[in-house]
Order: structure tokens, then sequence, then C-alpha cells
């Protein structure tokens, strides 16, 4: 059996980032990926954040294949045809050190990659992982569908994803369920570099995104995205699967119906759609995070439950922890010691980082949407007729108006209703 | 843009089928008590269907996204992961 110091499952931003990782620390190192190469089955919105990926590749952006620098970021809510939004743009966003990219992952995760190989990393494609292998409780390995197929290793990195396959059969994470997953499907919508650029005010080159929250996913709790690339958008959403098995709606219902909206429609007039995908994402939040180590293995990124579902984050997360995980690993094997109390080192590092501490700030942010489903159906349509008043010019005075924008809003939800809801949202959030 | 069914967009994507070896397998009598079939609305690209009391899976067409399998709530379902290189073989991501 060929031994290797770190084997990691996955190559996707996690697995590559505790891959160069450990390879930088002088650890022999494999990445297990299932695909053709790393990226043919990898999928998310499509926003990469510079910091984290510059933890890993220094000046990344100078020659990864990226589609644009994000300058604008839109968050809207949808009442019937109606948009309310708000919007931040700084053209300083354009230059480094950036704050975020778009990206497609198939070039990405390719170019990534290629970066670890860069470092030492040898990558093993087309194979999948279908167990560990343990000598007494500890992790020693891996067995692969190949013929003869079993890797030794000292430590093993789970990196495997949304799906948590192997976490599962380790003991270390639950079977997922509806309230702790969402389903994304997405479509790549080619378009002409001028016309992306003139329908999102951009200079060229320049990118925008788009969240949408409300009526954009039927009033489940969600959110629709449109992403600008190179020459194509990015445009899906995401539903909690417990919301969306309740609705009977398909995700292709929801992301057709979306792309009828007026707003959607006139963003899109014109594209060619170039593919259809679906990933699951992992919104369990901190209470789902599965254990995170045992005896010879640690688990990182989306199957560790690592998304920050609110600020759509996620690669970040994967990349961090990657990158801590392979540190500990090679840590842990140089001084030779892994057992689980080594392997512990991680989680008290992960921890101290953004990655778990966002989490543990919105451990209640799922419970409270789903405890309170009204919250982005009725919400959205008393922000939209607020905002409608507001701006309409039809000869009532202003007080008068105030007074009808207050009424209409308490005829939806009552005084002590709303008062209840803002103080329990802002108890979710604090 | 022109509506699209799950059908035409499945058409777009590029596939390795692995002939013959179907990664989901479907356990009918599970199946046959269960009241919600979740399957049947939630896979993304509609690959679940109802033919003469049993429940079919076009795998073929697969995304791998594990919507199904997480949405089972009779645990009907024996879902892997297609051979190493077969399968949903993602062209941008």
């Amino acid at each position: 059996m060929e031994k290797f110091d770190v084997i990691i499952v996955g190559g996707g931003p996690a697995g590559l980032s505790a891959a160069i990782s450990a390879a930088r620390a002088g650890m022999k190192t494999v990445v297990i990926e299932r695909g053709d190469f790393p990226g043919t089955k990898n999928v998310m919105g499509g926003v990469l954040y510079t910091k984290a990926t510059e933890e890993i590749v220094p000046e990344f952006w100078k020659e990864a294949p990226l589609e644009r620098p994000v300058i604008e970021q839109r968050y809207g809510i949808l009442s019937g045809d109606e948009l309310v939004s708000a919007t931040y743009r700084d053209p300083a966003w354009a230059e480094p050190p950036y704050n975020a990219h778009t990206v497609l992952r198939v070039k990405f995760d390719r170019w990534l990659a290629e970066q670890a190989v860069k470092e030492g990393v040898m990558i093993i494609p087309e194979t999948v992982v279908e167990d560990l292998l343990y000598h007494n409780d500890k992790v020693v390995g891996v067995r692969t569908g190949r013929p003869e197929g079993d890797l030794g290793a000292e430590v093993v990195i789970l990196a495997e994803g949304a799906n948590n396959f192997i976490a599962q059969k380790a003991g270390l994470a639950p079977k997922l369920t509806p309230d702790r997953v969402a389903v994304a499907v997405k479509e790549i919508i080619a378009l002409p570099q001028e016309k992306i650029e003139d329908r999102f005010c951009l200079e060229p080159g320049q990118g925008a995104t788009i969240e949408l929250f409300g009526d954009s996913t039927a009033g489940m709790l969600g959110t629709a995205f449109v992403y600008t690339n190179k020459d194509s958008l990015s445009l899906g959403l995401g539903v909690m699967l417990s919301q969306l098995t309740a609705s009977k709606l398909t995700p292709n219902d929801l992301l057709e119906r979306l792309k009828a909206h007026p707003y959607i429609k006139r963003l899109i007039q014109g594209g060619e759609t170039k593919e259809y995908l679906a990933h699951l994402l992992p919104e369990g939040g901190y209470k789902a995070i599965p254990k995170l180590y045992r005896q010879g293995v640690m688990v990182v990124g989306d199957t560790a439950m690592f998304v920050n579902g609110l600020h759509r984050e996620g690669s970040n997360l994967a990349m961090i922890s990657g990158k801590i995980a392979g540190e500990v690993a090679a840590q842990a094997i140089k001084s030779g010691d892994t057992s689980e109390q080594a392997m512990s080192v991680y989680a008290t590092r992960v921890s101290d980082t953004f990655v778990v501490q966002d989490l543990y700030n919105y451990r209640n942010i799922n419970g409270f949407f789903e405890n309170n489903p009204h919250f982005l159906k009725v919400y959205p349509e008393i922000v939209a007729d607020s905002m409608r008043m507001f701006f309409t010019a039809d000869g009532v005075p202003k007080r008068e108006r105030l007074k009808q924008i207050m009424n209409n809003a308490f005829a939806k939800r009552s005084k002590g209703s709303i008062l209840k809801d803002l103080f329990g949202a802002w108890r979710a959030l604090k | 843009m022109k509506i699209l069914t799950d059908t035409e967009k499945l058409a777009l994507d590029k596939y390795e089928v692995n002939e013959g070896q179907p990664h989901i397998l479907i356990n009918q009598e599970l199946c046959q008590a269960c009241s919600t079939k979740n399957c049947l609305f939630a896979c993304p690209a509609s690959l679940y269907s109802e033919q003469d009391g049993e429940i079919i899976v076009e795998w073929a067409g697969c995304l791998e996204c594990g919507t199904c399998l997480a949405v089972c709530s009779n645990n009907a379902l024996t879902w892997q992961y297609p051979e190493g290189g077969f399968g949903i073989i993602y062209r941008y991501g």
C-alpha cells in the first residue's frame, strides 16, 4: 500500500488549500478527486473573496482565471413585480487589494490545483474515496474505488463537500437533514461583455453582484442571485430543503419564475443558457458543525458546515479552515503525534478565526427564520408598499401619507407583532 | 429568454454516463409506505417520477447534488457517487 503523509479527500477550495499548506510544510501530500480534474464537479454562486484566497496564493489575481472584480453589491427584496434595494458601489474595489471577484469554479479550481502541484502536491483524479482505513481507533488511510486502491496516510483531511458521506461513516457528522441544507440551482447565461457592462453600469472588466430576498424564492428561506462574469451571468437561487419540500415547487420552477420577473428579465434578455447546475449548501450553521476531528483525521470546508449564508460566504471559510488543517497535520506529523488531542489543535485554531466566530454569532438565525416563516413573506410586501406610498406624488400631504404608511403596515402585521419580530430578529443577530 | 424545461436544460450539460451502472438504487417497498414523496419535486433535474406505483429515477441525468438523499423521508435510496470520471462534467461551474 502506497503511503503518504497527508491524504485529502476532495479537490475544492478547502481541500486544495489544505494540500498547499501541508505541502509547503514539507509533507508528502495527495488530493483524491472524483472528477476528471479538480473543478468539474464543483459549483458555487461565484464570489471568491480576496483576503482568504491571498492567504493561500499571494497575489493570485495576477494569474488566476478570475471573471470580474466586484465593485458593486446590491441587496434587494422582491414583492410581486416590485423591487426595493440597497446598493453599495466603490470603484476602488476594481483595484488591488480588491474585496472579491466573481469566478467560474471549473476554471478556478483547476488553476488552484495547478498551484498545489507546483508546491509538490500529487492529484489523483477520477477516483472516489469510499471509506477510511483504521488501525484500532486511528485513521490510517483511505479506501478508493480503484482496484487495489488503498492508500495509507498519517493524517486524512476530509474536504468532500456538502455531501459528507465519509464524515458520516467516520461517526463525525450526522446524515444531512432538510432543515440543515439548502439546494442551489444556477444557470450560466452567455451575454456579450458590452451588454453586461451597460446593463450593470460597469466600466470594462468591472463586476457587480445582486442578492434578492422575498418573492425571489417565493417567500421561502433562501436567496436568489445574479453575478456578472466576463461574458456570462451566473443566475441562480438557493432555498432551504425543508421549505422547498413543503411548497411542492421544483427548483427549476423557482428559477424560471425568477427569470420571468420584470427586473431579472431585462438583465438576462438575449442571453443564452450554457449550463444548468445544482449543488447543496450546508446551511445548518454553528449548531450543525460536526465533530471536527478524531485520531488521524480532520474535517474542513462545506463538510464542516462552514458556510455563512447571510453573507454568502463559503469559499473563504473553506480555504481558511483547509489551510489551518494542513498546518496542523504537518505539525502533528513532524512531532510524531497524530492523536485525537493533536488533531484538536485544529478545532481550537479554527474557532479562533472568523470562520467559527461568525457562525457562532449567527447561531440563532436559521432557527429564527424557520420559526417565523412570515418574515420573508409579509415584510417584503410591507417594505414595498411603504416605499411605493412614500414615492407616490398624488397630492396627499406628507404627514397624512406617513400615517397611511404606518396604518398599512399595522394592518398587515399588528404593532405588537412587529415589535416582537424586531426584538426576535435583533436577538437572533446580536 | 424563453422558458426552459428541466429536460432542455440537462441537454446543455455534459455527462460521461456509466452505462448499466446506476449510482442510485431505490427500495420500492419503502417508497410504497412514503407519504411525502419529496423526491418527485425536490430533485433539481426532475429525474424522479412515479410510474405504475413505482418510483423511477433517470439517474443518467443526475447532477450529483444529493438533494434526493437529503429529502427522502424513508431512507429508501442507496446513493453513491458515480465511479471516478463518470457522471456530470461541468464546463463552467
